[in-house]
């Protein structure tokens, strides 16, 4: 469906309208309903601005892992592939570090869901935007609340550069 | 010729065999055929390949014939609401094909369309690409992905006439529409079983000629994956 409106007043549930994470919603004046051929259609072909992902993995050429871990996590990757492959824009919102280990790497180590596809890296700590058509690689953008740049590099594999108007809170 | 069958095992016992392949309509519990699904169940044919978006639930849907280990190989998208799932394929007793969603609706959609393949820009540089024809077209790659059929598919619908036209509910739609024409044979449950002619001939989904047999399932019950609500306000 086109046009999704807020999860439904208790009792009002539908078994039929649901969004894509198989919750209860409900619908708005400007709603459509299609099939799942014509949805994939939109995404594919390039009719969708911007797409909202989590991530394993990030590389600093914009390469996206975040649907499986071999022998551990088997899920399938839904529609996260199609997203990355046929949205224009697509931002990635996910923390900084795993236990501790940088999730934004040289390289991907994870199956991937698309190579070169993210445009921007929002996490806890910082923001990122990747220049994942040109050679302008990954540079960061934005420090949160009273983080400071050698926090973000302790805590960051992938090479980044500082953007000249980084913007940052006063600590 | 009448499509019209009495109850699910009547217009399924003589087209399942062992090892067939069979398209399952729905997007998690939404616009499954549930019926459909119980009545291969109870037959105990073996060997499935089953292509379906999901694997159901633990305890439904799918989820009921993996229990019996009806099902040899899954083509999915994503089946990770289902416990049972993960350990058969993890212990090696399952076969499982992954597809991006989009590409399995569209490799649907080709099937039953009589497109043998299609290019796709989803999965290139990934482990869905592997092995598959690359090709260029306007500077960017794209990769080949084949069109899929069905022995047997089994949908769901709110509406079907006994012409076999067919009137989905909201987005019970999902994978119903392309499985119904990727089907050799297909058998619809219906909610609302109507005379040829009720229904609006422009506001048709899925055209008879795609529908092979109909129950008639009314009053089926319809499970809720994830309740979701809001607080009404107080005026």
């Amino acid at each position: 469906m086109l046009g999704m409106g807020p999860f439904p007043f208790e009792g009002e549930e539908d078994a039929d309208l649901i969004n894509a994470g198989k919750q209860t919603i409900t619908e708005l004046s400007t709603t459509s309903y299609f099939s799942s051929a014509d949805s994939f259609g939109m995404i594919r072909g390039g009719h969708i601005d911007l797409a909202i992902l989590g991530a394993m993995e990030v590389s600093e050429r914009g390469d996206l892992a975040n649907w499986m871990i071999p022998g551990k996590m088997v899920k399938g990757m839904g529609g996260a592939m199609d997203l990355v492959a046929g949205v224009k824009r697509v931002v990635v919102v996910m923390e900084h570090t795993a236990k501790g280990l940088p999730k934004l790497l040289h390289r991907c180590t994870l199956p991937l869901t698309g190579t070169a596809v993210v445009d921007l890296v929002i996490t806890d700590l910082a923001v990122f935007s990747i220049d994942k058509h040109g050679k302008d690689g990954m540079t960061l953008i934005e420090l949160a609340d009273g983080v400071s740049l050698d926090e973000i590099k302790a805590n960051t594999e992938a090479n980044f550069k500082v953007a000249p108007d980084l913007k940052t809170k006063a600590a | 010729m009448n499509k019209i069958f009495p109850d699910a095992r009547s217009a399924l016992a003589d087209l399942l065999k062992d090892g067939m392949t069979l398209m399952s309509g729905g997007f998690g519990l939404c616009g499954i055929p549930q019926i459909l699904i119980e009545a291969i169940h109870d037959l105990k044919v073996k060997d499935l390949t089953v292509i379906s978006n999901n694997a159901g639930v633990d305890g439904a849907g799918l989820g009921i014939l993996l229990e019996t280990r009806q099902i040899k190989k899954m083509i999915s998208s994503y089946v990770g609401e289902n416990k049972l799932f993960e350990r058969q394929y993890l212990a090696g007793e399952l076969e499982l094909e992954f597809n991006p969603q989009g590409t399995l609706a569209e490799r649907i959609r080709a099937g039953g369309a009589g497109i043998p393949a299609f290019f796709t820009k989803t999965g290139v540089g990934t482990l869905v690409a592997e092995g598959k024809e690359l090709r260029e077209f306007d500077g960017a790659t794209y990769v080949m992905e084949c069109g899929l059929v069905a022995d047997v598919s089994i949908v769901h619908a709110y509406k079907g006439d006994t012409e076999g036209n067919l009137v989905y509910r909201k987005t019970a739609r999902n994978f119903n529409p392309m499985m119904a024409a990727a089907g050799k044979v297909t058998v619809a449950q219906v909610e609302h079983l109507v005379e040829a002619g009720e229904i609006d001939p422009d506001a048709v989904h899925t055209p008879g000629i795609f529908v092979h047999r109909i129950v008639h399932t009314p009053n089926v019950a319809k499970p809720i994956e994830k309740r979701t609500t809001r607080q009404r306000i107080a005026a």
